[in-house]
């Protein structure tokens, strides 16, 4: 059996930038312990001689040459278009740095 | 009528001038407004009258599912967080449709994020099955499934990373085609996880799904995990007769199966019938199949998501819903300091136990069969305090999604009493969708259980 705290869950929600009520905290905590009790079976597996696997179709490195592509560009209008708030044709954003 | 046509039909019957291109997006719109409530399959309806189009598909509009940015056409995803989202761009494979003649008929409905195997995880309302609207649809395609099997589309549009087209085509008693990995661009897909999501066709019959395939698939420069390996017409593999091909069954053997491969042993004697041999076969245990998804799939999740932050467009992480919060966030678990090896690292390397178990498997086989659910379509409200529910639905697609490998949907049962179906997965090697297309295509000639080549 997996163990998950509300501590836990709160830090992780954190992490990912998740807001969780009291009452979701509970509820994730115990979805997370279903969820790692199944998956616990891999730990069964002998991977001892086996690398992992990132990308199935073996490809590696794919670069394109680095220029302008104008049949692929936003005009400013449209790179605007879905922003909640915009200011003189830049999109807002929050404050990040502590102001303190 | 023309809403009840196959995608074959409609082009044969353009092509003759027999029909309009207006008549079909009357009849198609008729029949959506007629359905749309009940059956709650669109999000958004596109009316804008078709044009006629020179190129192969002559203008037909097809069904989308609503996580293909569509330039101009709002895109969801079926959550909040993409409410108002108006994408300013058309992803590959919508511009492929649009350069082959097609056009967007609407939006369909799928499990918030394509997190599920139900639609009922939408934050927009679940999708009733239209065979037995007492049952769920599948998913997360179960909006682009209930469209094509409601005639509420000529056909669709979905995307898979383990069993979100092939689970609701068998649910919906409906032809699903999952490609090879990087077979169909991702460029302007919501992602989900990014290194099993695979855009593919949901049609009325394996011809549509080979017709429709032809026109998506390809090389992408803006999606550098497409192959550039050249694509065939996968139309040359219809009507190819079997005789002499190899297949292996698996899953025959699993707890809990005996019902559904009790059916699906009788189907298989077709495959005899038409001069293929069929033999049993193990193949590794899915049940960790399920496990090594779980952990790639919320971790890939979990970095995915971390760019809907409401700036740019949408709505804020407030927004999100129960299971995408809950994928998030045990993906973050997973992935973070001290948990990564035990969790990722040990998926990933159970992941290439299953690509080896496919080289041996192939060597013998031409291709694999399975049942492609576990059973029949699970009754609304199924998935209600199930965390694992799609994961334990999807048992028998996950170990080819993460294998990369391409699998098609045929329906190969239906009960009588229900109307439910039961579906066949034809597994094919890397790049070799035309073998499984054509094994899917003799099996659904030869036999009662498609809808639309057996109308009475």
């Amino acid at each position: 059996m997996s163990t998950i705290t509300p501590q836990q869950v709160k830090h992780i929600a954190n992490l990912a930038n998740i807001p969780v009520t009291e009452g979701e905290v509970t509820d994730l905590a115990d979805a997370f312990e279903e969820t790692l009790d199944v998956v616990a079976n891999l730990q069964s597996v002998d991977t001892s001689k086996v690398e992992p696997t990132h990308q199935v179709t073996g490809l590696e490195n794919v670069l394109r040459e680095d220029v302008v592509d104008e049949a692929h560009m936003f005009t400013q209008a449209e790179a605007l278009a879905n922003a909640k708030e915009t200011h003189e044709g830049f999109i807002v954003v929050p404050i990040i740095i502590d102001q303190e | 009528m023309l809403e009840t046509k196959t995608l074959k039909e409609v082009l044969d019957l353009l092509e003759s001038g027999e029909i309009t291109l207006a008549e079909v997006h009357k009849d198609l719109h008729t029949a959506i407004s007629e359905k749309n409530d009940s059956l709650n399959v669109y999000l958004t309806v596109n009316n804008a009258e078709a044009s006629p189009s020179t190129a192969a598909l002559k203008g037909i509009p097809i069904a989308v599912k609503d996580n293909y940015c569509t330039k101009g056409i709002r895109t969801t995803a079926s959550s909040t967080v993409l409410d108002t989202f108006i994408p300013q761009y058309d992803s590959t494979v919508i511009a492929k449709l649009k350069a082959a003649g097609g056009s967007v008929l609407g939006k369909t409905n799928l499990d918030a994020w394509a997190h599920g195997s139900s639609t009922e995880t939408s934050q927009y309302g679940r999708t009733l099955n239209p065979r037995n609207p007492e049952h769920l649809p599948g998913g997360s395609s179960g909006g682009s499934a209930a469209a094509v099997a409601a005639d509420m589309a000529i056909a669709a549009l979905g995307t898979e990373t383990a069993g979100s087209i092939r689970q609701p085509a068998a649910w919906c008693g409906i032809v699903g085609l999952k490609p090879t990995y990087g077979r169909c661009s991702r460029y302007g897909v919501v992602p989900m996880a990014s290194s099993t999501d695979s855009p593919g066709p949901m049609t009325k019959t394996v011809e549509d799904a080979a017709i429709l395939l032809t026109h998506i698939a390809g090389h992408d420069k803006y999606d550098g995990t497409t192959g550039d390996q050249p694509v065939p017409d996968f139309t040359k593999a219809i009507d190819k007769p079997i005789k002499g091909m190899k297949i292996g069954y698996v899953y025959h053997d699993i707890e809990g199966l005996e019902d559904g491969n009790k059916i699906l042993a009788e189907q298989l004697k077709t495959f005899e019938k038409l001069g293929a041999t069929v033999e049993k076969v193990d193949a590794l245990d899915p049940h960790y199949a399920i496990s090594v998804y779980t952990v790639v799939q919320r971790g890939e999740v979990s970095s995915n998501l971390g760019r809907f932050d409401g700036i740019r467009y949408g709505n804020d992480r407030s927004h999100f819903g129960d299971e995408a919060k809950r994928r998030i966030m045990l993906g973050t678990y997973t992935l973070s300091k001290g948990y990564a090896d035990q969790y990722y690292n040990t998926a990933q390397k159970v992941r290439s136990l299953y690509i080896k178990d496919y080289e041996e498997l192939f060597k013998k086989f031409d291709v694999l069969v399975s049942l492609t659910s576990p059973g029949y379509a699970k009754k609304v409200g199924a998935t209600d305090g199930a965390a694992m529910f799609g994961e334990l639905e999807d048992m028998l697609l996950e170990p080819s999604s993460l294998s990369g490998l391409p699998g098609i949907n045929v329906p190969c049962y239906r009960d009588e009493e229900t109307n439910l179906f039961l579906g066949m997965n034809i597994v094919a090697p890397m790049w070799q969708e035309e073998k499984m297309i054509q094994v899917a295509d003799a099996f659904e000639k030869a036999t009662p259980w498609n809808t639309w080549r057996n109308r009475k």
